[in-house]
């Protein structure tokens, strides 16, 4: 057991205890029970055992005292075991379950501090599952097959021990005759995880699959690709099917293996019995006697073997969500040693800016950019210019790469989240609200706000009259992602957050989704209240957020190549020239 | 979610177990012959290991006690003993692996029949059908609800198996003394009882901490999809405390449900054993007293210790019912649902140029009181371009699932060509007709893939419709190209480029009717424009949910609805002459330009 997986399994392990301390509470304590459950598990068996041999069938007929001395024996093992047991099996929940809700408390923390949430938004779904399905796979391991792996090891060394005394030649032929399955065990399970891993990755195809004709069902009809997509799901539910039962047959054959070792072993034990007893070494009684103790040894093999089967899945899970909190948060906030902003609008200020994505090519190049306070900004490019990383980097969803993004002469870097997030507000693009009802998402600008703050603020934005156009007001429950409520309403909702946040600068990601023109009329009046008295940046698709703002940054190929007003830019032409014709065509039907 | 509150009233019911016996009845009958062989397998394991103590016994009295009587052996009995219990074990090895292999055949071939059968439902039944049915609760259906219809498969062999060797053993236990084995038997009860009330205070837990892993995954989805507003708020903690509370409850309720299985494991496996010493003190007892001899004593309580044990297995198989009878109804529900769109066998005559599209009195609704869309009429001449304007919730939507007859209208018809929509051939429309929905939708495929949909086109003409699309030059940078894979597993993808690979696909059928629903949403104005010139070039005929000028402008038409009928149709010009409403539609961009020039002035800093 000294493979590079082993360690690394007994190394998660260990790295898994670090982050769920308490896993080791009171372990001792579970322990000693463990010890006395075990215990109780070889005593009544031998008990019962002597009972017959050495009362029942005795050499002078049957001993009634010893008998009564063994039932009596096996009865107290028997509550005291089943007593031990419960305490055993009851602690083991407990500190698995509470050290696995840390884990997965920590873990959700973590993951909001991974640029994967924001960058890569298609691998969310993996990610749930660090926090959801994998910790309840550890959970599951450590609260069952935990209990049955103390239990068994335990009562393997306790039989070995019982047989060593009876025999220590015999206890050697029991033990190299399960060798063979001890030590292909690792192949076993290694085979095991690897067909495990396949029907896994099957499951996901095959629900990908599944979801074509309920998430895609308009496509599927309206381009009549019925039997194209029932092909797909017919092949991916067989290839799930194949998988599943390739890795049941390696568990059956596994798990087969462990009584062929055991019938190996019972005959090793009589033919090596007789062999020690015609050289006097043995008796007859004895033979017979360690025939029965290794019964007691393969019991808990069996069960041993299967659950380190199990263990292999839960471990995998384990490694996974500790892969997740060793991930290092590539934002790292400064604490309390940083430099807190002012509260008053701040300057800006990018200083030799580049930018690239992990083994990516460079995003950004060069960007040098100075923005006084109180200034209302409009970057506009083309998709893919680098205008949209221009606002995370401003945000410090990233750091960059060379350079520096300074507020108010300060390097965001130094500037502690609590203080960063407080002064500088981003909008996102799209107005995603949470499940519950609009006071509550707006109260997430401001915790703490009361109802009557939130009117003032829907009412210092002008949005009063719209608050009335909802039937419940600000208790109107918005739906999973607010989706009750239409885009253009979800953007309203956002505005409101913001403006209670009362931030000094504020960035916005103008939405291109389509919304209702008249509501598009209430956006636009909300956005310019909103900016009112603080520095904004807005990463514009609307040539009018461009003319309206003081100044107007051209982003092209991850480089500025303009600024300056609107209309000396559209003076100018260049890249900015020809958006602005194209918006010009656009805004002016023939 | 609704699963749970269901199987919470099914739990361990007279009724549940005389159904869970009939869905496993509908798998056995399905697969009669791997369930012989598994309950075969099941059958070779318990005889197997009753024939290990038999193989004991052998040795004991024919080899080893007259090896050690005379002082010598012959290599004949100790082959013999080797041979004896090696082929015991591996007969019984043998047993186990169609056992165990056999019920895995059998469950996951009954979960792949149901699957297809589910899919194949989906794919029949009406678009109206899918409308009433949740996302999440069809995917479950073909999923959760397939795999929990079948889990009592697993523990059936064994179950099966437990069941024959205890007849043998009670039959054997009566044989060698009556009064032993009634007492020895009242364990059987006895464990029974113990798993039922085991069961009946572990489900409530267990169903309670279903709906909490539930709710700590909603939280979780919820939080990272908001992940943006999250952390631009810096309300991380608070996001925690969220998430940390659900996990907590669920903790508490994990714990709760342990303390119920440490208090019954020790219970159920102290059963037997006291049993067994029950059986001991009445069996002594009897051998004073010369009722029975010590050897029978010996028989009954082995044969104890062999049945008890495996009795849980019954108790496995019971547990699985309530699941898997919810799970069956559900997915029965499913297979019984009935609504098949009905067809005609008439073709659209082929033609190279656009197509004539003719909306005639068309009424759509859900339910009776609110109707969607209102005696809707207007034509699309060959080859025009027209533009659909109207407010939120004017029927735009519904219109356009209508035209390319996902859904069937209430009164009136769409007829292309001249030929009503539901006289046509399954499939016959789509060759004609192309629809760009407004929730793009990709496969799990490749680029390829996504734009042909297995039709038979050539590269050449993928990157023609990726060109016009404006989506070559993405699709030329991914590592792949057109092999690159796309979906959860695969590239990841902008909104933007998303859009644009699903109008290549309708391109790339040069649809003679293609029909847009606010399809360049996510896609920059510049963008959108020379796509738009694009398809203008295109010769067919183009209806378009719009929203932008820069759409509408493109327009040769604009078919103006308000509250689900055509208020208006005209070019764009007439109508915002003749039309206060169109009018203060389209200009509302205009409006907020002009007073966000004037507000300019007034605030100054």
């Amino acid at each position: 057991m000294s493979t590079g997986e082993s360690i690394s399994a007994w190394r998660t392990i260990a790295r898994g205890v670090d982050f769920s301390p308490e896993l080791k509470e009171g372990i001792w304590l579970t322990g000693f029970f463990a010890v006395l459950a075990t215990l109780g598990r070889v005593v009544v068996p031998i008990a019962v055992q002597q009972t017959l041999d050495r009362g029942l069938n005795g050499p002078g007929g049957p001993d009634t005292a010893f008998m009564t001395k063994m039932a009596v024996l096996a009865g107290v093992a028997i509550v005291v075991t089943s007593g031990a047991s419960y305490l055993m099996t009851s602690r083991l929940f407990a500190t698995a379950e509470r050290g696995l809700a840390t884990l997965r408390i920590k873990a959700f923390r973590h993951v909001h501090d991974l640029p994967l949430l924001t960058q890569n938004t298609e691998r969310r779904g993996a990610l749930v599952a660090r926090v959801t399905s994998d910790v309840d796979q550890v959970s599951q391991f450590l609260v069952f097959g935990g209990m049955i792996a103390v239990v068994s090891v335990g009562q393997i060394i306790v039989a070995t021990l019982i047989m060593a005394y009876y025999s220590w030649q015999l206890t050697l032929v029991v033990w190299l005759c399960f060798a063979p399955l001890f030590l292909s065990l690792r192949y076993f399970q290694r085979k095991l995880s690897e067909a495990y891993g396949v029907v896994r990755s099957q499951v996901g195809v095959m629900l990908s699959a599944i979801s074509e004709p309920v998430v895609g069902a308009a496509v599927v009809r309206s381009y009549a690709i019925e039997n194209r997509t029932q092909d797909r799901i017919d092949t991916a539910v067989d290839r799930h099917r194949a998988a599943s039962t390739r890795a049941q047959g390696l568990t059956a054959f596994s798990f087969s293996l462990g009584g062929v070792s055991a019938g190996l072993a019972n005959a090793g034990v009589l033919i090596v019995g007789i062999w020690l007893g015609l050289a006097g070494e043995i008796t007859a009684g004895k033979v017979l006697a360690f025939a029965f103790l290794v019964t007691l040894f393969v019991g808990p093999v069996q069960m041993g073997t299967q659950v380190l089967t199990d263990a292999q899945n839960a471990i995998a899970g384990w490694r996974r969500v500790i892969g997740i909190l060793e991930t290092p948060a590539d934002v790292v906030d400064p604490g309390d040693g940083g430099t807190a902003l002012p509260q008053r609008p701040v300057s800006i200020e990018f200083d030799d800016v580049e930018f690239a994505y992990p083994g990516g090519r460079p995003v950004l190049h060069d960007v040098s950019l100075r923005i006084e306070p109180g200034r209302r900004v409009a970057v506009v490019g083309e998709t893919g210019s680098g205008k949209t990383t221009l606002a995370k980097l401003l945000t410090r969803l990233m750091d960059p790469s060379s350079g520096a993004v300074r507020l108010d002469g300060v390097d965001l870097r130094e500037v502690p989240f609590t203080s960063l997030r407080e002064r500088v507000v981003m909008v996102p693009q799209e107005g995603f609200l949470f499940d519950d009802t609009l006071a509550a998402n707006a109260r997430y600008g401001r915790l703490g706000a009361t109802d009557e703050e939130i009117r003032e603020a829907i009412r210092e934005l002008g949005l009063s009259d719209w608050l009335a156009t909802l039937p419940r007001g600000l208790e109107t429950r918005v739906g999973q992602r607010g989706e009750s409520l239409s885009a253009g309403e979800r953007q309203l909702v956002a505005l409101v957050r913001a403006h209670l946040a009362d931030p000094d600068l504020l960035v916005l990601d103008e939405a291109t989704s389509a919304v209702d023109p008249q509501l598009e009329m209430r956006i636009g009046q909300a956005l310019e209240r909103l900016m009112s008295g603080r520095t904004s940046v807005t990463i514009a698709h609307r040539l009018s957020t461009a003319e309206n703002a003081d100044e107007v940054v051209v982003v092209d190929a991850g480089r500025i190549v303009q600024r300056g007003s609107h209309d000396r830019l559209v003076a100018e032409g260049g890249v900015y020239g020809r958006l602005h014709a194209s918006w010009v065509a656009q805004h002016t039907p023939r | 979610m609704s699963t749970s509150h269901t199987s919470r009233r099914r739990v361990a019911s007279a009724s549940t177990i005389r159904d869970g016996f009939a869905v496993l009845g509908v798998a056995i009958r399905r697969e009669p012959w791997i369930f012989t062989l598994s309950t075969l397998g099941s059958l070779l394991f318990g005889a197997l290991t009753v024939a290990d103590a038999w193989v004991l016994g052998w040795a004991t009295d024919n080899v080893v006690l007259p090896a050690f009587e005379t002082g010598t052996t012959s290599t004949k009995g100790l082959i013999a003993i080797l041979a004896l219990f090696v082929g015991v074990a591996i007969l019984r090895a043998v047993g186990i692996v169609a056992r165990r292999l056999g019920a895995g055949v059998m469950q996951y071939r009954m979960q792949a029949h149901y699957r297809r059968a589910v899919t194949r439902q989906y794919l029949r039944l009406p678009m109206s059908w899918h409308q009433q049915h949740p996302t999440g609760q069809l995917l479950s259906n073909a999923n959760a609800d397939v795999e929990a219809a079948w889990a009592p498969i697993a523990p059936l062999p064994m179950a099966v198996g437990t069941v024959a060797m205890m007849v043998i053993a009670v039959a054997q236990m009566l044989l060698a003394d009556l009064v032993m084995a009634l007492v020895g038997l009242l364990v059987f009860p006895l464990v029974i009882v113990a798993n039922i009330a085991f069961q009946r205070l572990q489900s409530p837990l267990m169903t309670r901490a279903q709906a909490l892993r539930a709710e700590v995954s909603e939280v979780a989805h919820e939080s990272f999809d908001g992940a943006l507003v999250v952390k631009t708020l810096g309300r991380e903690q608070e996001e925690t405390a969220r998430f940390a509370e659900r996990a907590h409850q669920l903790r508490d309720v994990a714990v709760r449900a342990g303390r119920v299985r440490a208090a019954f494991d020790p219970a159920l496996e102290a059963l037997p054993n006291l049993g067994v010493l029950a059986v001991l003190s009445v069996g002594v007892w009897r051998v004073l007293n010369g009722q029975t001899d010590a050897g029978d004593v010996v028989t009954v309580a082995y044969l104890l210790t062999i049945v008890a044990f495996p009795i849980r297995s019954l108790g496995w198989l019971l547990g699985e019912f309530p699941r898997s009878v919810v799970g069956f109804e559900r997915v029965g529900a499913v297979l019984a649902a009935t609504g098949e769109m009905q067809y005609g066998g008439r073709e659209i005559p082929a033609a190279h140029d656009g197509a004539r599209l003719d909306v005639r009195h068309l009424a759509y609704r859900y339910d009776a009181d609110q109707s969607l869309l209102e005696d809707l009429t207007f034509t699309v001449e060959p080859g025009r371009t027209v533009a659909v304007v109207g407010a939120t919730a004017s029927g735009k939507s519904t219109l356009t699932s209508l035209l390319v007859r996902l859904v069937d209208p209430v009164d009136g018809a769409v007829l292309v060509d001249g030929t009503d929509l539901r006289d046509l051939r399954a499939g016959a429309l789509a060759e004609h007709v192309a629809l760009v929905p407004q929730h793009t939708f990709l496969f799990d495929d490749t680029v390829r893939g996504n734009v042909t949909l297995g039709a038979d086109v050539d590269d050449e003409q993928v990157w023609e419709a990726l060109r016009t699309a404006q989506a070559d030059g993405f699709v030329a940078g991914l590592p792949h190209g057109l092999d690159s894979r796309l979906g959860e597993r695969g590239t990841t993808l902008s909104g933007g480029q998303r859009q644009r690979l699903s109008l290549a696909r309708a391109l790339v059928r040069r649809p003679r009717l293609l029909v847009m629903d606010d399809a360049t949403s996510a896609v920059d104005p510049e963008v959108e424009a020379r796509i738009l010139a694009a398809l203008r070039g295109f010769g067919s005929t183009i209806l378009v949910v719009a929203y932008r000028k820069a759409t509408i402008g493109l327009a040769d038409e604009v078919v103006y609805l308000t509250d689900g009928h055509v208020s208006d149709q005209g070019t764009h010009t007439e109508l915002l002459a003749r039309s206060a409403g169109y009018a203060d539609l389209v200009n509302a961009y205009e409006q907020d330009r002009a007073e966000a020039g004037d507000d300019e002035g007034a605030v100054t800093r």
